[in-house]
């Protein structure tokens, strides 16, 4: 089950751009972004995106908290984050301007549409006066262009209200940020095109505002980017979120096991968009169902499983905790049962848009009773398709629940993605029942060399059986009060977990010697962050490597052997140390914690910061 | 068939209702009603003459929950509240097979009542059995969302305060497209709604009521005097005890006697009267009306949310390709 790598390892250096698109949450600034991101991947840029956006629908127009951002960092090598500043900042408004100067590097490029700095704008963001007056041009260099007035007169022979003409603004500054990266005119026409065909003023405007956006550009002659980017990586044909995927990992799954997929789900964010994605594809054969809460849903996504098909349910933090209780069931029933976690900020509501990895432990330990699960973390939004093949197969192939964890950043955030060829993946291997021969009686218990029971699924004549949540007699699945038999029960399951490790190929991924002076620890979504920091500290000659984890449990026996190769141990993740702590009880090892609860991902300076001090300490 | 041995034999034969038992000892306490009510159960698969291996029982958690451990079919003993959920999942999946639900008042009611009524309105094709003995049995005695009010329990030593769920009245107003009771006593009754319930295509809500002998014993006496129930049967009055239930003018349901020119006709397919019906309680004044109250064909849930036909390898390879393809032209 070896993981492919998405993008041909090339030079973990090179040159790389940051550019941050903000403005109201009506000025299509995640479109820009997106598109943007688009042409980058098809130029032959490796991308990673960094999409911000509030919780609340529609905050007042023009205010501080409508802000909406999209950060994008595209290079002609392997591009682990978003990047910590941006090199080009495009601002739709003051309100964008105050919340997002602070993610412009110094002597950055600032793109501002003057003309929507107007009194009342200022006065909705804070500003007392126009902080493009007198822009400091140490801080950045500031280029001022009234795209409101442009777009209005470009558009101003189309039958359209004021109001629409001004949402083609982001296609100005598209055309802007298009021209200084020598990005090309006609895909994003053709785009357009396609885009909006339903409407032929919308078509048109946003064409007229692209070009317009893109001349003014070319006149204006300071503009052209100093820094090129060559396009060279060949990344891949198109870009894709983790929330996409993963939908699409969790439909090849089912391909690879020739099982019915059956999703059950409530809307909760950032979960939303497995359901949406899964409930389009009706016509491959998925059944997704909107249940009336988190309980619900698990409860038919294992129903459906006990019937035969892959039960799946997608959620946050908040429905885990609520989904414990028939977590627990189906460790009990050993049925196989598929539980995404897409992690946001905790706990209770927290921040719904903002990644966290705090949901570690829940995932790992929150149940009642000895209940273990097999937990699955993807590292990218890409590598959500592959963690999502693996969390199924484990749980067909093993009769068990598995859990596989993402979190709000890899859920939105857009990475480099090519077509996978399905027959380099290995088939999933359904363990289905057979009634045994001569008549002997088939026993819902009975497990196999790697201790899993074999499916009897109902409509299968003479496998009738009953089972249920209370305790099994070993083997028969009969009821059963006896505390040995109880005890035995509970060490199967145990063990039945721990050997799935054996034939885990990728549960762990080390980056560098296998011993030095810093081990930097990840999991998840901080790979990519922590990724970069390594080959930065490599590139200055220190003896630091990457351990990754990929499976939470089982855990990789090697992991203590590998740890005790270094003098430092540290491991980053966005909680107080839930993994880390697991860690040092398990391997005894001195590993030492980085937490950031900020809500969002590392940074590359941030840990950068980190490594140094440690080899420092 | 590849299944060679006794099951092959059992399912050329005709079976009789010893053949759906099982070899579980029934562990229910001496003088339950869930006895006949599984006889029954029993009785009724021979009947219809069931596969063993296309039947599936799931519920919840108490007394009547354990029922699935007893039928020799397929059966899953699920948690507290939610075997609905885990019953709508099942048939989705394998629409071939004919869902049980055997829940009780607490079960079905009270934890689980949210997910009841969305099986309900969905009509998901399940037949859901609530046994309805009003009190908490398998935890020792506590009041139940359909004990009367004043009784005292263990949990309500002064009388419980709450006022009870009208469990019909319930099912009625979700959206249930099969809405029945009987009582443990009247096996007749039950075969008959047993029988019916069986073929039904969407969900089915049958409420049992169902004699506690050690926490309750004897809250369903008045129903045993012919003037505590009357027993509808589609196309003919509501007649009991030589009366007969009427509309009085003011269009609430009243007794009349018989032969009265305001006396109603059943009809399994009027969803207002059915409410009323449904409506009647302790404090009504009016008969508890048994038998079918209310029936109608609609589409059932798996038929609305199927999909068509799955993907093999090649097939999902395609959907990848095209997604790549669509994508690179129009994100």
């Amino acid at each position: 089950m070896a993981i492919a790598e998405e993008i041909p390892r090339r030079d973990e250096t090179g040159v790389s751009v940051v550019v941050r698109f903000c403005g109201d949450s009506g000025d299509g600034v995640q479109l820009a972004g997106n598109r943007f991101t688009f042409d980058a991947v098809r130029a032959g840029n490796d991308v990673a995106t960094f999409p911000e956006f509030p919780a609340e629908i529609r905050a007042p127009a023009g205010s501080t908290a409508g802000v909406s951002a999209f950060q994008v960092q595209f290079g002609d090598h392997r591009v682990y984050t978003h990047g910590d500043e941006a090199d080009v900042l495009v601002a739709m408004n003051p309100a964008a301007l105050t919340t997002n100067l602070a993610h412009l590097k110094a002597g950055g490029i600032l793109i501002a549409d003057t003309g929507a700095f107007g009194r009342k704008a200022l006065a909705q963001a804070g500003y007392r006066d126009n902080p493009l007056d007198d822009f400091d041009p140490h801080r950045a260099r500031l280029v001022g262009v009234d795209m409101t007035a442009m777009v209005l007169e470009a558009l101003g022979g189309f039958d359209m209200k004021r109001r629409e003409a001004l949402k083609s603004r982001n296609f100005f500054a598209l055309g802007v940020v298009y021209w200084m990266f020598g990005r090309g005119e006609d895909e994003m026409l053709q785009w357009i095109g396609k885009k909006f065909a339903r409407s032929d003023t919308v078509r048109q405007a946003n064409t007229a505002a692209f070009k317009t956006g893109m001349a003014w550009a070319e006149t204006t002659e300071l503009m052209a980017f100093e820094r090129p980017v060559a396009d060279t990586v060949a990344a891949g044909e198109r870009t894709i979120t983790g929330n996409e995927a993963l939908s699409l990992g969790l439909m090849a799954a089912a391909a690879l096991a020739d099982l019915e997929l059956v999703v059950g789900c409530y809307p909760i964010t950032p979960a939303s968009d497995i359901l949406h994605y899964l409930s389009n594809e009706r016509d491959n054969g998925v059944v997704a169902i909107q249940a009336e809460d988190e309980i619900a849903a698990i409860g038919m996504a294992l129903g459906a499983s006990y019937g035969g098909a892959i039960g799946v349910t997608a959620t946050s933090g908040p429905g885990m905790a609520l989904k414990s209780e028939t977590l627990g069931l189906a460790v009990s029933l050993e049925l196989p049962l598929v539980v995404v976690d897409v992690q946001r900020a905790g706990p209770s509501t927290g921040m719904p848009t903002r990644a966290e990895q705090a949901d570690a432990n829940i995932a790992l330990a929150g149940r009642s009773g000895e209940a273990p699960v097999p937990v699955v973390a993807a590292r990218s939004p890409a590598d959500c398709f592959h963690a999502a093949i693996a969390a199924a197969r484990i749980a067909v192939e093993h009769m068990t629940p598995v859990v596989l964890l993402s979190d709000a950043a890899l859920a939105n955030s857009a990475e480099p993605w090519s077509t996978p060829e399905l027959a380099d993946i290995a088939p999933i291997r359904v363990p289905r029942a057979r009634a045994p021969a001569g008549g002997a009686k088939w026993l819902p218990y009975a497990r196999d060399a790697r201790l899993v029971r074999s499916w009897a699924v109902p409509g299968t004549p003479g496998l009738q059986h009953r089972i249920g949540g209370l305790e099994k007699l070993d083997g028969t699945g009969e009821i059963s009060y006896d505390g040995a038999n109880h005890e035995r029960m509970t060490d199967l399951r145990e063990r039945k977990v721990a050997v799935i490790g054996e034939r885990l190929d990728d549960a762990i991924e080390v980056y560098g010697e296998l011993s030095g002076r810093l081990l930097m620890v990840s999991w998840g979504g901080t790979y990519g962050a922590v990724r970069q920091a390594v080959c930065d500290a490599r590139q200055l000659g220190h003896a630091v490597s990457h351990l990754h984890l990929r499976w939470l449990n089982p855990m990789d026996d090697s992991i203590g052997d590998i740890a005790r190769g270094f003098d430092r141990v540290l491991v980053a993740e966005l909680n107080r140390g839930q993994v880390l702590e697991r860690l040092r009880a398990r391997f005894l090892v001195d590993a030492r914690g980085l937490s950031m609860m900020a809500g969002r991902p590392f940074g590359r300076r941030e840990l950068h910061n980190a490594i140094v001090k440690a080899l420092n300490s | 068939m590849n299944n060679p041995g006794t099951e092959l034999a059992a399912t050329e034969r005709t079976l009789s209702r010893k053949d759906y038992q099982t070899d579980n000892d029934v562990r229910w306490c001496p003088g339950c009603g869930d006895y006949a009510i599984l006889a029954q159960f029993h009785k009724m698969l021979a009947a219809i003459g069931a596969r063993k291996e296309e039947h599936v029982i799931v519920s919840g958690i108490g007394c009547s929950s354990r029922f699935p451990y007893y039928v020799d079919c397929y059966g899953l003993h699920g948690i507290h509240g939610r075997a609905p959920a885990i019953a709508t999942g099942l048939k989705v999946a394998n629409p071939d097979l004919t869902v049980w639900v055997v829940t009780g008042d607490g079960d079905g009611l009270s934890i689980g009542a949210s997910h009841l009524l969305h099986a309900l309105r969905r009509n998901v094709d399940i037949k859901v059995l609530l046994f309805n003995n009003r009190i908490y049995g398998l935890t020792k005695g506590q009041f139940s969302p359909t004990s009367p009010r004043g009784l005292p329990t263990r949990s309500s030593p002064a009388g419980n305060t709450d006022d009870p769920v009208r469990p019909l009245d319930f099912a009625v107003t979700a959206g249930a497209s099969f809405v029945a009771r009987a009582i443990d006593t009247d096996t007749t009754r039950l075969q008959d709604i047993f029988i019916a319930a069986a073929s039904h295509r969407g969900s089915v809500f049958v409420e049992i009521l169902q004699n506690c002998p050690i926490f309750l014993d004897g809250v369903f006496d008045a129903l045993r005097d012919e003037r505590g129930r009357v027993d509808l049967v589609d196309g003919e009055p509501m007649e009991f005890a030589g009366k007969v239930l009427g509309r009085n003018e003011r269009g609430r349901l009243e007794s009349f006697d018989t032969g009265h020119h305001r006396a109603l006709i059943h009809d399994v397919t009027d969803r207002d009267t059915a409410r009323q019906l449904a409506a009647i309680d302790d404090s009504s004044g009016l008969p508890f009306p048994f038998g079918i109250l209310y029936r109608e064909e609609r589409a059932a849930q798996h038929e609305a949310v199927a999909g068509k036909g799955r993907l093999d390898i090649p097939g999902m390879q395609r959907r990848l390709s095209a997604s790549s393809r669509v994508r690179r032209q129009t994100p």
